[in-house]
């Protein structure tokens, strides 16, 4: 037993040591803050510029996110359908994105769709919406099929009983279920796309990476800027988390468990 | 009966055609014949207890009468339509007309005591809020729990969701009502609190099919005993005749099993 301690903490201030002399190691000297300091004149302005490309990500991203939970939808329906035939579609829709990269879509839908058809004209935005929406469509496909099977067989029958129809069913009782118990993997999801926006400057989207991308061209300095993109991304997606916390528990508290 | 006067009011329209009218129904499951050729009629204002051990076919019975289980052969009319031919919409008409209370309750638990009473009338029947939340309303004072309407499913006890299930079935304002072993889940005294609304409505004329273990009830209330086994109607008897002497060896058992306690 003594013998543990003593390992224990010889191990703890060795690891100390080890931490402490990393850091002294490191080149302090060759940071630049004010590159990105609100203090200085162009401290303020870079920062200014790579603000601005939240906008394009937000608008980006919540165009997308709207966009596959639609169709994420209208493909999870077939899959929950008693006919072969018509699961088929489901899976082959799903299988078929799900194994495509995100990154492969954006090229493919931004360079390969317009060789198509002369009359498709598509820009920066709307060729990322579109390989953003579509990718994520088969993966909340299946978190949508997963959250409806999951609602009781008795559920079902109580809404046939009272004569509601295919949709009514789904309106009123199946999908206000289900959506309480999909809600955390739809969280994931929507953070998940969230940070692939970031994919999308490689097109030239004048999104958050992609300023931060220039702002080094210019400056030299990634480690100060990326660090602010990290800084940028992580409250991001922290007030999305929360937001999703607090759906969660308005609903769970409205059902009164 | 003194009954009769509330059943009156549909009478003229049921002496002809039977409400439910079965023939030779099977039931298939695999290989296992859930429903083995079963005829039977219930006519407006009839109180028919169906009874029998388990795996006998009588929650069958009563899931094929508004097809949440669909039979493979025979014929099920209810109100003189075949249910087999039905379209989709068709269907959903004669469900709305057909009630069914189940074991579990199956209430909406996303949606308070009002909400899951207001939901069919509102959506299918198509009446306005208004007019579904009086409705509702006048329902629950029919099952005995006006002031648990703002509630959810989960704060209330079992028998008082068995009693919600019952009122949204009413607020439906269907002409047969069917319950598949309404009392089964609940525990031993909540049972009694739901047997009583159910009595309460046998009383008001309501065309009732009931699925139960409740040899008490049945005696009480039932015009009507068909007893089952293997996915058959072994026999069909008024009640008296049922208890005190049935015409079947397996009846005379089941008897003697279920009354011993």
């Amino acid at each position: 037993m003594r013998l543990n301690s003593i390992i224990f903490w010889a191990v703890i201030t060795l690891l100390f040591i080890a931490a402490a002399l990393f850091i002294k190691s490191l080149n302090w000297d060759e940071l630049a803050w004010y590159v990105v300091s609100p203090a200085t004149q162009t401290g303020r302005t870079n920062l200014l510029f790579l603000l601005g490309g939240l906008e394009y990500t937000l608008k980006m991203s919540i165009t997308a996110i709207t966009i596959s939970i639609i169709l994420g939808l209208l493909i999870a329906l077939p899959g929950l359908s008693p006919s072969p035939g018509v699961r088929a579609l489901n899976r082959v829709y799903v299988e078929l994105v799900r194994a495509v990269p995100i990154l492969v879509l954006i090229f493919w839908v931004y360079y390969g769709l317009p060789i198509l058809h002369d009359g498709i004209n598509i820009n920066v935005f709307w060729a990322g919406v579109i390989a953003l929406a579509l990718s994520d469509s088969a993966f909340e496909a299946e978190i949508f099929r997963a959250g409806i099977q999951s609602i009781e067989r008795g559920q079902i029958e109580a809404a046939d009983s009272i004569g509601l129809g295919y949709f009514g069913r789904l309106r009123y009782v199946v999908l206000p279920q289900a959506l309480r118990r999909i809600l955390p993997p739809l969280g994931n999801q929507l953070v998940y796309m969230l940070k692939m926006s970031s994919l999308v400057s490689v097109i030239g989207m004048q999104e958050l990476t992609r300023r931060a991308n220039e702002l080094v061209v210019s400056t030299y300095r990634p480690l100060e800027i990326y660090s602010v993109l990290v800084l940028e991304y992580l409250v991001l997606i922290f007030i999305v988390s929360m937001g999703v916390r607090w759906l969660e528990r308005r609903l769970q508290s409205n059902e009164a468990a | 009966m003194n009954e009769s006067i509330s059943t009156q009011a549909r009478a003229p329209e049921s002496t002809a055609t039977p409400l439910i009218e079965m023939r030779d129904v099977t039931k298939l499951y695999g290989q296992f014949r859930a429903l083995d050729g079963v005829s039977l009629s219930v006519k407006t204002g009839q109180r028919m207890v169906v009874c029998g051990p388990s795996g006998s076919g009588k929650s069958t019975l009563i899931r094929c009468m508004n097809q949440l289980e669909q039979h493979d052969a025979g014929e099920i009319r209810i109100d003189g339509k075949a249910l087999s031919r039905l379209s989709g919409s068709e269907l959903r008409k004669v469900r709305a007309e057909v009630g069914m209370v189940f074991q579990q309750f199956n209430l909406f638990p996303h949606l308070t005591v009002l909400e899951n009473l207001t939901l069919g009338p509102m959506r299918t029947r198509k009446l306005p809020e208004a007019a579904a939340t009086e409705l509702a309303k006048e329902y629950l004072e029919r099952v005995h729990i006006p002031e648990q309407a703002d509630k959810y499913p989960r704060q209330l006890s079992g028998g008082q969701q068995q009693r919600v299930a019952i009122a949204r079935s009413l607020c439906m304002e269907p002409k047969i009502l069917l319950f598949d072993e309404p009392t089964s889940a609940l525990d031993p005294e909540m049972i009694v609190e739901v047997l009583d609304v159910m009595v309460e409505l046998a009383e008001t004329g309501m065309t009732m099919v009931v699925v139960t273990h409740e040899m008490g009830f049945a005696n009480q209330v039932a015009d009507t005993i068909v007893f089952m086994d293997g996915g058959k109607i072994i026999e069909s008897n008024d009640p008296e005749t049922f208890f005190s002497n049935p015409s079947s060896e397996r009846g005379k058992l089941f008897l003697k099993k279920i009354l011993r306690h």
